[in-house]
């Protein structure tokens, strides 16, 4: 899909550039546009480094773990499926406040395991489980305490305030979160009326 | 409201005071730590520069052309009507699909009407608040095999709908409207 998109924005525009005579625009475009993301990735480069290695700090001193068992009993409402002790928890946990920390490479692995724990407890079948269904929920809506990427990006505009907008993106994302875990308990009910 | 900006301000000092704190007690060696963590960032952020480059130019050479603007102009009448500004639609319809063409809108819209603009908060919030549910859904299921997905699409579609929307009323709320 995305391929789509990209190569319909790419060709509309040179299309749409010879009947409106900004063919000179566009040359200079495509190299502005280049260079533009190879500075902007340089300019990212200070704050990546500097979170990934907070978090690596968090990370070893058990922090997020610590983190993970906070959250325990709210997360086992949400799964009842789940049984308490099971390893799918421990990941399902990991991999949410690895998301809420802004690392998301560290929370993909993370939620392929949760969801390999989820498969085999739902019978190893090929279709998806309440439980997985809440999961994925979650995930695309999942809570972000610091936006890291989006704070460095305004950091490099030169915005007044670049972290003005973590507060307003945790409250946006607790809402999501809620209105995720709702919206897949109707869908659930209304499964199970049927079935 | 200007206390929201205040905790937003000390938050982060906050958190990384107590992570550093927390770790010396925990005995880590934090530097050492704190280096190799950082080693990562390196990495991730060399290896998004073909995403960006990608999606930069592509919505770079749309906006030069004038087709963009003539986009934003039939669109506007009807966005305006449910208080969305026309500029954000492209980003929340690319932003399920693909978080680094999302990452490129978000900056692109940055760069041209400012970070501290309504346009440029709002861009900010909406790619920190809302996921990839395509790429979670494609990845995760993927991975591991599972080819019904029952509602788990629909699940997480209307949960991206449910963030938009709260991502908008919050940047209103909290800096007021345009």
């Amino acid at each position: 899909m995305v391929n789509y998109i990209w190569v319909f924005m790419t060709i509309v525009g040179f299309v749409f550039a010879m009947f409106n005579g900004t063919i000179e625009e566009v040359n200079k475009a495509i190299f502005d546009g280049a260079k533009e993301a190879v500075t902007l990735c340089i300019g990212l480069i200070s704050i990546l480094v500097f979170w990934l290695g907070m978090m690596r700090i968090a990370q070893e001193s058990g922090l997020l773990d610590l983190l993970s068992k906070l959250f325990r009993p709210l997360v086992k409402r949400v799964f009842p499926d789940v049984p308490t002790n099971h390893p799918a928890m421990g990941y399902i946990l990991s991999n949410m406040i690895a998301n809420m920390f802004g690392l998301g490479n560290a929370a993909t692995p993370l939620g392929i395991k949760a969801m390999e724990e989820l498969k085999q407890l739902n019978g190893g079948k090929n279709s998806a489980s309440r439980s997985m269904v809440t999961f994925l929920a979650i995930n695309t809506a999942s809570i972000t305490i610091i936006p890291t990427t989006v704070i460095a990006i305004r950091m490099n505009y030169n915005s007044a305030s670049p972290t003005e907008i973590v507060v307003p993106t945790l409250i946006a994302t607790i809402i999501s979160m809620l209105g995720a875990v709702m919206i897949d308990r109707y869908f659930y009910n209304r499964r199970s009326r049927k079935g | 409201m200007e206390f929201l900006s205040l905790i937003s301000l000390g938050f982060i000092p906050v958190l990384i005071g107590f992570i550093l704190l927390y770790g010396t007690i925990k005995q880590v060696p934090t530097y050492e730590s704190f280096v190799e963590g950082g080693k990562e960032g390196i990495k991730i952020a060399v290896s998004i520069i073909p995403f960006l480059v990608g999606m930069l130019v592509a919505i770079t050479v749309f906006r030069a052309s004038g087709a963009l603007e003539a986009l934003m102009n039939w669109i506007r009448p009807a966005m305006e009507a449910i208080g969305v500004p026309a500029e954000i639609v492209p980003l929340i319809l690319i932003r399920p699909i693909s978080g680094t063409a999302a990452l490129g809108m978000t900056s692109d819209l940055i760069a041209v009407y400012g970070p501290d603009s309504f346009i440029g908060r709002l861009a900010s919030v909406l790619q920190g608040s809302t996921d990839t549910t395509f790429y979670v859904l494609t990845v995760y299921f993927g991975a591991v095999g599972i080819k019904k997905m029952g509602d788990a699409l629909k699940v997480g579609l209307l949960a991206d709908v449910v963030g938009i929307i709260a991502a908008i009323v919050v940047v209103v709320l909290v800096f007021g409207a345009q």
